[in-house]
């Protein structure tokens, strides 16, 4: 992926695919700590336990039954790339969180890209989801 | 910078005004491939791309969604084309030149474009 609005583009199209009726997706710099903060929350399906600690692995795709496949394990590389960190916790019937963390001046980070057009192309293609989208900075 | 629901609420009615996502009986159908494959090689400009010729098209039969990977990822990104009654054909290595010509030919006229389709058919079974 050449940016990060088309990480996030992969990773809620992976939230409504798992039937989530509502995604959240959260940005947000602490610009005095370098650091960038990526948060998406679904509704969606959720996954198990054991599905959870080898979902992120880029050797493991279920695609014959379940709604993921390279796509987390990607966002997990552009995320300890820069020295940041990532952590996906989910539960059935419930829904997935995911919390990535990236090192805003690393050499390695990758640009946001066209955030805006991802949550357009995202709300006009299933405008029966509703998309929550902040984006904000916190200089303390 | 926030993105504001009514913000959002805009942008669906601007859209709804001319198209008809994903409900009631459509004439044709488009389907972009979204999957992480798609999606690395371009799939959100050819999305934007056949939404940007269906609104200045002012049709509102025509039906648009988003699917995952079809499994031919050295082929994306890619799309679906099917009118109502025939086989869906599958288009391979989408540019944005390739989808005004497919939306032109195929979608509003019904005639395939063979050189940039895959084949007739779809990954679903059954």
């Amino acid at each position: 992926m050449e940016d990060l609005s088309l990480h996030i583009l992969d990773i809620v199209e992976n939230s409504i695919r798992a039937g989530s009726s509502k995604v959240e997706v959260n940005l947000e710099e602490k610009k005095e700590e370098g650091i960038l903060l990526l948060n998406i929350n679904d509704n969606g399906s959720g996954m198990d336990m054991e599905t959870l600690n080898i979902v992120s692995s880029p050797f493991y795709s279920s695609k014959q039954s379940k709604n993921f496949g390279l796509g987390i394990s990607l966002l997990k590389q552009a995320a300890l790339e820069t020295e940041g960190s990532f952590e996906i916790n989910s539960k059935e019937g419930i829904g997935t969180e995911l919390k990535a963390e990236f090192k805003n001046e690393h050499p390695d980070m990758k640009p946001l890209g066209d955030i805006m057009l991802t949550i357009k192309m995202l709300r006009l293609s299933h405008p029966e989801i509703e998309f929550l989208y902040s984006n904000g900075s916190n200089s303390k | 910078m926030k993105l504001k629901p009514e913000d959002l609420k805009k942008i669906s009615e601007k859209m709804e005004a001319s198209t008809n996502l994903r409900s009631g009986a459509g004439r044709a159908k488009i389907t972009v491939h979204m999957g992480t494959c798609g999606i690395a090689t371009g799939a959100r400009d050819i999305m934007k791309a056949f939404l940007d010729e269906l609104e200045a098209s002012g049709k509102k039969d025509i039906l648009f969604t988003t699917t995952g990977c079809a499994g031919l990822c050295s082929h994306e990104p890619m799309a679906t084309i099917e009118i109502k009654g025939e086989s869906p054909v599958k288009y391979v290595h989408l540019t944005k030149d390739k989808v005004k010509e497919i939306f032109e030919q195929h979608v509003i006229k019904g005639n395939i474009v063979e050189k940039s389709a895959l084949g007739r058919g779809s990954e679903r079974v059954g």
